[in-house]
């Protein structure tokens, strides 16, 4: 097993759990989205990597029966994929937006605390 | 009739931006609400056509499968169908007036169409027969659920829909990742055919790191404990009505996907031979239906209390299906459905108790029986349910699952089962006590004169009452049906 | 006849009782009495056609897919539901009585509820299979329960929640476990002649804990220490306290137990197993202690409640001893014993209402203002003890001779010792309130005898347990159909 050859891998892996770091590690709930963007990114290139074919090309049929064509498949879901991962952020940006305006900041422990103030009722 | 199918998710998928261009608070609603009701009248004549253990595979777009993506019915899915889309249509009935008081009047169309939106994504989810199009309907479901829990009158439900959003994310995309695997493994995304190639895939591991975040992401979804955060938040700040409608259907979706999975695609061998899935979901399980019913006890707000009382409910399914026998599984599908009954019914006239007395902290409900009589009797009944009294659906699957344990000779289980009732008995048996009889201490709300709820929140309720009360006498029906989505479900797709 | 009929005169007078309510009392409580004079007349015709040896069964309704609610007769059955019915009506005479002297509040929720349990207790007498027992008994529980918290007042509310605590975490903890384990070793609930467990193979030891999975889990029976919630249950109105807190309630326990015994088990198999041997220690216990501390009551409710936990367990006892003399004897101790205990707790009712008194220590010279009342009260108490002329003596003379044939002394010495207690607690009563002078305090209050109501339902439970020893026949005839193997 060729372990510099699957470089693609590595990066998929240092970039998910860098996403996840940042995700659990940060009280800002602006750079909390940044983290699940790059977990989401990082899928995103496994996805891609799945689809390639040594020595193919693009998936784009031409009149050679020798050409080799990468899987087109991955590449669709993908596409897919990155439209709902667009709208995920999206949604978790208007409720920032909607989070600073009703607690007026948008770190998660000055929320909690705000939060504990008015507990039980 | 051919069409049928694809009219069931279409139908709320469409009628979803036409009700945003609709605009009117109540018309919007109507329109909502027919379609709905419409939604649940298709998956009825589905699950009519499919009650014989016939299997209808749907061809989207004319392109077979496993090239083009089909939507797949039997009998294991067509009865959640009926489930999502029955309680969506009688909770919508309930949320008309429950959503004037915490909905902006301006803002209604745009709930409603993200209720249809989320039907459609939970349906989908159900009936799709491609693994892809799962994760897309996840989302469709996922994201207008964030937005359905933001529209919560507290501004907690901003906080709680944001943790549900990067939990539920978090979640979907573990199941993105399983899905990818899955396919760089097998070369298709076709359930079907998945379940087909997975026996003979080259690359196994890619198989078990697939399994693995399916295992786990479709747990997040569930709200499996130790998995269920997101819940608890989400329930409680929630507008009610969302609360009743997702109790009794999303966690359930994710648990029809989970078993499909097990069963039908990984297959019992693999997941509970060879993964030992048994020894990983069991636990979980009793540790669930013990810890959250011991703090359920502990809440001093109805909604919390019913929130971490549904994480514990999972617990039993979850039990069930951990069994990964016939009985078993008879046992989770036929508590899937009795629990999203009864706990509708629950979170419902706790949605009437908030709309008149403006809370639902515990110790501001005494007395209310006086005071609100159709909604503590409502409440009272449903709540016999989850203790599992005989004559309620309750007893049907507690029964079931208790003796499906015992024929594996899981005795242990059972008896933790029987101790989390008995907590059960506690925690439900104090809010009661309370509603029917002074608080001894004496509070100083009791002066307040309370009127019923109008007749259009009381009648959905009453009307999924007197469903559990059917289902709770003549059991053997949904029993019945249960047992044949179990087999369906063992059997694996022909 | 099909025995689901037995259900519908208590449930169909439901509508009438809340129809008529506060406003027409004398209609709601005429409707009652006509509903009770009809389901007597239905209990006497399956009588005479189970003496006729015809089959009497429902259809059923299937709430699991294996097992369904049905009801069919059987001669014990035959027996409970003869006593429970024929009571209902005395009893109801009584309440129009008390109800009325007492100025009870609520009188329509207490009447409907009331209705409801007896319907449950035709449904556990006429149950066809373990499961129709089980939620009849939980019904029973469930219906009761606004009956104990009915004054309302802090103490009854606390009652209540004692009452279905202990009630119902034993019904689902134990009992509902017991009857799936019954359910997965056989495949089926049936009441079914020499019982579906004798040739089920289970263990010696297995047998042993799933009797004691029934006993503890049927907690109307009373077996300590799950005992509490019976004195607890004392609060509500003495009618409650009469008729099903001495007869509907606790005997549906006991009941159960013995048609557990008899259908389910099997007598043969618990003899010869020696399951019940550990379970034994517990019923004398109970028997003993109960009695001992009946005797530290001044409260007369709470020491004839105590009584009754002793009485029970008499009856429990006469279970386990599993020989087909004791259990025909536990059999017919559940009609001696329900027309003693409820002339006994007619007549506290009565001192109640007559007299506003409710302790042992107030009773002095009692009798000579309500002589009726006291010397029913004698009466009842020979009843429970189980001397002639009562028909509590044959009774005790059948436990007795069963637990002969076991071949030990303990458990004869242990019935004969609690007999001795009985007359230690219960004699005194009746005695002072003849032989002691009226306190010099109480000598000018002038008050006579109980309403008329209370005296004539007084006047017949009395005779009736008098008639029993000298006409004990039907209920032996009965007893004797009891298909034991």
């Amino acid at each position: 097993m060729d372990v510099i050859g699957l470089y693609n891998y590595w990066i998929v892996i240092v970039l998910m759990m860098a996403g996840l770091y940042i995700l659990i590690a940060r009280y800002n709930l602006i750079k909390k989205m940044i983290g699940l963007s790059v977990f989401q990114t990082s899928i995103f290139y496994l996805y891609i990597t799945i689809g390639k074919v040594e020595g193919g090309t693009a998936p784009i049929l031409v009149d050679d029966p020798h050409v080799v064509y990468s899987n087109p498949l991955p590449h669709v879901l993908i596409l897919t994929a990155i439209v709902v991962g667009v709208a995920t952020t999206a949604v978790a940006l208007a409720l920032t937006v909607r989070i600073y305006e009703a607690y007026g900041t948008i770190e998660e422990d000055e929320i909690r605390a705000a939060n504990a103030e008015e507990q039980d009722i | 009739m051919d069409q049928l199918p694809a009219l069931q998710v279409m139908l709320p998928l469409v009628m979803a931006p036409l009700v945003v261009i609709v605009r009117h608070p109540k018309w919007s609603w109507a329109l909502a609400t027919i379609t709905s009701f419409l939604a649940c009248w298709v998956s009825w004549l589905l699950l009519q056509q499919v009650m014989d253990g016939s299997v209808i595979r749907y061809a989207i777009g004319g392109w077979e499968a496993p090239t083009g993506i089909e939507f797949y019915i039997d009998r294991a899915n067509a009865g959640v169908a009926l489930l999502v889309s029955g309680l969506s249509s009688l909770v919508l009935v309930y949320a008309y007036h429950s959503i004037q008081r915490t909905v902006d009047k301006s803002k209604h169309y745009l709930f409603y169409a993200g209720w249809l939106l989320c039907l459609t994504g939970l349906i989908g989810m159900v009936i799709t027969g491609d693994a892809f199009n799962v994760f897309v309907f996840l989302e469709i479901s996922s994201l207008s659920t964030y937005m359905l829990i933001a529209f919560g009158s507290d501004r907690r439900a901003l906080v709680a829909s944001y943790r549900y959003l990067v939990l539920g994310s978090v979640g979907a995309s573990f199941i993105l990742i399983g899905i990818g695997f899955l396919y760089a493994a097998t070369g298709t995304l076709n359930m079907v055919d998945l379940a087909v190639r997975i026996p003979d895939s080259e690359s196994p591991r890619a198989v078990l790191v697939a399994f693995s975040f399916l295992t786990v992401g479709l747990m997040i979804k569930a709200a499996v404990f130790p998995l269920h955060g997101w819940l608890l938040n989400a329930y409680h700040h929630a507008p009610i009505a969302v609360t009743a409608f997702l109790a009794g259907t999303a966690t359930k979706v994710s648990l029809y996907i989970l078993m499909r999975m097990f069963f039908s695609i990984f297959g019992d061998d693999y997941s509970f031979g060879l993964m030992l899935l048994n020894w990983v979901l069991l636990p979980a399980a009793i540790a669930s239906f013990l810890i959250m019913s011991l703090v359920a006890i502990y809440q001093t707000d109805l909604r919390r209390m019913l929130a971490y009382s549904s994480v514990a409910q999972i617990g039993y399914i979850l039990a069930g299906i951990s069994l990964a026998t016939q009985q078993g599984l008879t046992a989770a599908v036929v508590h899937m459905f009795n629990h999203g009954m009864v706990k509708a019914t629950l979170f419902m006239s706790v949605g009437c108790i908030l709309y008149r007395v403006g809370n639902t902290h515990i110790p501001s409900l005494d007395r209310l029986m006086s005071r609100m009589p159709f909604t503590v009797v409502a409440f009272i009944i449903a709540g016999l349910g989850l203790v599992g009294v005989p004559l309620t659906v309750g007893f049907v699957s507690k029964f079931t699952l208790i003796s499906a344990l015992l024929e594996q000779g899981w005795w242990p289980a059972a008896v933790m089962i029987l101790v989390s009732s008995v907590m059960a008995t506690a925690y439900i048996g104090r809010v009661i006590y309370l509603m029917l009889f002074r608080e001894a201490r004496g509070s100083t709300v009791t002066s307040h004169g309370y009127r019923e709820v109008p007749i259009l929140m009381l009648v959905p309720m009453y009307v999924l009452l007197a469903l559990g009360l059917y289902f709770g006498i003549f059991g053997s029906q949904t029993l019945s049906l249960a047992e044949g989505a179990a087999s369906t479900l063992l059997g694996g797709y022909q | 006849m099909n025995p689901v009929w037995t259900l519908l005169p208590p449930l169909l007078v439901i509508p009438f009782i809340i129809g008529f309510g506060e406003a027409k009392r004398n209609l709601r409580e005429g409707a009652i009495l006509v509903a009770g004079t009809v389901l007597f007349i239905m209990n006497v015709v399956i009588w005479r056609a189970t003496l006729a040896g015809e089959l009497q069964a429902s259809g059923e309704i299937a709430i699991l897919s294996q097992f369904s609610l049905k009801l069919v007769v059987e001669p014990m059955g035959v027996v409970f539901g003869l006593l429970a019915s024929f009571l209902w009506v005395v009893t109801t005479v009584y309440s129009i009585g008390y109800m009325r002297g007492h100025n009870e509040q609520n009188q329509t929720r207490f009447y409907t509820c009331f209705a409801i349990a007896i319907a449950a207790v035709m449904a556990a007498a006429y149950a066809g299979n373990l499961l129709t027992l089980f939620v009849a008994y939980e019904v029973i529980t469930i219906s009761t329960f606004p009956l104990v918290t009915h004054a309302g007042h802090d103490a009854a509310v606390r009652a209540g929640k004692v009452y279905i605590g202990i009630l119902m975490s034993t019904s689902i903890g134990l009992f509902l476990p017991a009857m799936i384990w019954v359910a997965t070793t056989t495949g089926t609930l049936d009441f079914s002649e020499g019982g579906i467990l004798s040739d089920a193979g289970l263990s010696r030891f297995s047998l042993a804990v799933l009797l004691g999975l029934f006993v503890f889990g049927i907690g109307k029976a009373a077996v300590m220490p799950l005992h509490r919630w019976l004195p607890a249950a004392m609060v509500a109105p003495t009618p409650v306290s009469a008729l099903l807190h001495a007869v509907a309630v606790v005997k549906t326990g006991v009941f159960s137990l013995l048609k557990i015994v008899t259908y389910i088990f099997g007598v043969d198999t618990i003899a010869a197993s020696g399951a019940a041997e550990w379970l034994l220690p517990f019923t004398a216990f109970t028997v003993i202690v109960a009695s001992i501390v009946a005797f530290t009551k001044d409260n007369l409710k709470a020491r004839l409640a105590y009584s009754t936990i002793s009485q029970l367990s008499y009856i429990v006892m006469a279970a386990l001893l599993a020989t087909t003399m004791s259990v025909s004897g536990g059999v017919m101790h559940i009609v001696m014993h329900a027309f003693g205990k409820i002339t006994l707790f007619f007549c506290a009712g009565a001192i109640l209402v007559g007299a506003h008194k409710d302790s042992v220590s107030q009773m002095d010279g009692l009798g000579r203002r309500m002589p009726l009342t006291m010397a029913a009260f004698f009466i009842g108490a020979l009843g429970i003890i189980g001397l002639p002329p009562t028909g509590g003596t044959w009774s005790k003379l059948l436990i007795a001779g069963g637990s002969l044939d076991t071949g030990t002394w303990i458990w004869i010495s242990v019935l004969m010792l609690s007999t001795l207690l009985n007359i230690a607690y219960l004699l005194p009563i009746p005695l002072r309130a003849f032989f002691k002078p009226v306190p010099e305090h109480e000598a000018h209050d002038e008050h006579g005898d109980a309403p008329a109501a209370c005296r004539y339902a007084i006047a017949v439970t009395a005779s009736v347990t008098v008639l029993l020893f000298f006409f004990p026949g039907p209920l032996t005839d009965l007893v004797s159909l009891i298909p034991w193997r």
